[in-house]
């Protein structure tokens, strides 16, 4: 019997090592240079934010962090659209100024594979610009180092809330070098295709409200690329 | 003793490794695709919102005002000129399988456009490029520009139509006729 007990004792000690170790994982790195950066392409920066009070609309099933906002909007709580958040936002351009709208996205991935410290979302933004014209943004993103550096530390906070200075990019793909892909409509972009990377910028987060100083910003190559 | 309960470490550790990869981590919930199949072997697949229960946002305009009410939108220049809508999506057994944003544009300096991008969580993505006119039937014709995942090697038409369209009530239905993409020959 006491083998039994001590046998079952370190299967659970075993569980709880290999959580952690997953959880402490040390060759899973936070990138945070973009590849877009050495290029040597002419680019354009769109920022945006994902806290609730200074976005446009904050869409999802009501059951994440983040309150559906404005008061009134509809939750998406059908089964089939249950994982997904949508994010309707001013973008601004590296001055400050506001040049455009986006939409935002992003569902919850099956290639999320938490062995490889992945968390995966797809995500597609459509972008307008009304001096420029639109933009299809698709992209594979890892949110894993956002999550065990700053969604975690929150989490396991008495205070319900994190607090520090986080940088990282989440474009993953589909791009070899992890980078999305751009597609244009109308206006300037018009049969444009090119790449972007998506960063995200952390100062604080709350259990009870989700990100509350927190930026995004869309990095998008200007250099066009032949499209098919 | 302590030789069994090493055993059980690893055995813990061999447990919730092949936990991990046995389970998925998510699962999206698919609806079937209902889809008919086209002359050209592409495949016709139709969506609809329901009017007005399947309309999520509506930036305010000349034609319409926000929803939902306390909706801020901004009013800069050129930015209230957009109408941007976003709906929940039906297939045709009327189950919602997604969500799609429609944006009415005027490019500075092009005409105007319409715009969708309709998100099936399970499937992918589509981005399409209708004319802003509609032929004598009101349906607006246009393109798929760009699609995701299983969407990602198709191309093909979108058309947009309004049935039994009164006031703010009826339905849009979308169909999305799409083929796999010609290869070229060297």
């Amino acid at each position: 019997m006491k083998y039994l007990i001590a046998l079952l004792l370190g299967t659970l000690v075993g569980a709880v090592l290999f959580l952690m170790l997953l959880y402490h994982n040390p060759f899973a790195g936070n990138p945070t240079v973009s590849p877009l950066l050495i290029s040597g392409q002419q680019l354009m920066d769109l920022s945006y934010s994902p806290v609730p009070a200074e976005s446009i609309a904050v869409i999802n099933s009501g059951e994440v962090p983040a309150r559906p906002s404005p008061d009134g909007i509809d939750e998406l709580w059908e089964t089939s659209i249950k994982k997904t958040r949508v994010l309707v936002a001013p973008l601004a351009d590296v001055r400050g100024d506001l040049v455009g709208i986006g939409i935002k996205f992003s569902s919850d991935s099956e290639k999320t594979r938490l062995l490889n410290a992945e968390a995966m979302v797809d995500s597609v933004w459509h972008i307008w610009m009304p001096d420029r014209g639109s933009l299809f943004i698709d992209q594979t993103e890892n949110l894993w180092p956002y999550l065990r550096d700053v969604v975690m530390p929150a989490r396991l906070s008495s205070s319900d809330n994190w607090r520090g200075t986080w940088f990282g990019i989440t474009t993953a793909g589909p791009g070899a070098l992890r980078t999305a892909r751009v597609t244009g409509g109308s206006g300037q972009f018009a049969g444009f295709v090119s790449e972007a990377v998506e960063s995200v910028s952390a100062r604080a987060w709350m259990v009870d409200g989700g990100p509350a100083a927190v930026s995004g910003n869309l990095t998008i190559a200007l250099s066009p690329q032949t499209a098919d | 003793m302590i030789k069994t309960f090493s055993i059980g470490i690893l055995l813990g550790i061999a447990l919730a490794a092949g936990l991990m990869y046995v389970i998925p981590a998510v699962d999206q919930h698919r609806e079937a695709s209902m889809i008919s199949v086209l002359p050209n072997d592409g495949n016709a697949e139709t969506f609809h919102i329901n009017l007005p229960e399947d309309q999520i946002l509506q930036s305010p305009s000349n034609t319409g005002e926000a929803i939902p009410g306390g909706l801020r939108w901004p009013q800069e220049s050129g930015l209230a000129d957009a109408q941007t809508r976003l709906y929940k999506l039906r297939n045709r057994n009327d189950i919602v399988v997604g969500v799609a944003s429609r944006v009415t544009t005027a490019a500075s300096g092009n005409d105007n456009a319409v715009e969708w991008t309709l998100h099936l969580p399970a499937r992918g993505s589509i981005y399409a490029m209708l004319q802003p006119t509609g032929d004598a039937s009101g349906v607006h014709a246009g393109s798929m520009l760009a699609g995701t995942r299983e969407f990602a090697n198709l191309q093909g038409s979108v058309r947009e139509s309004f049935v039994d369209a009164m006031d703010e009530t009826g339905r849009i239905e979308l169909v999305a006729a799409l083929a796999g993409r010609l290869e070229e020959t060297p």
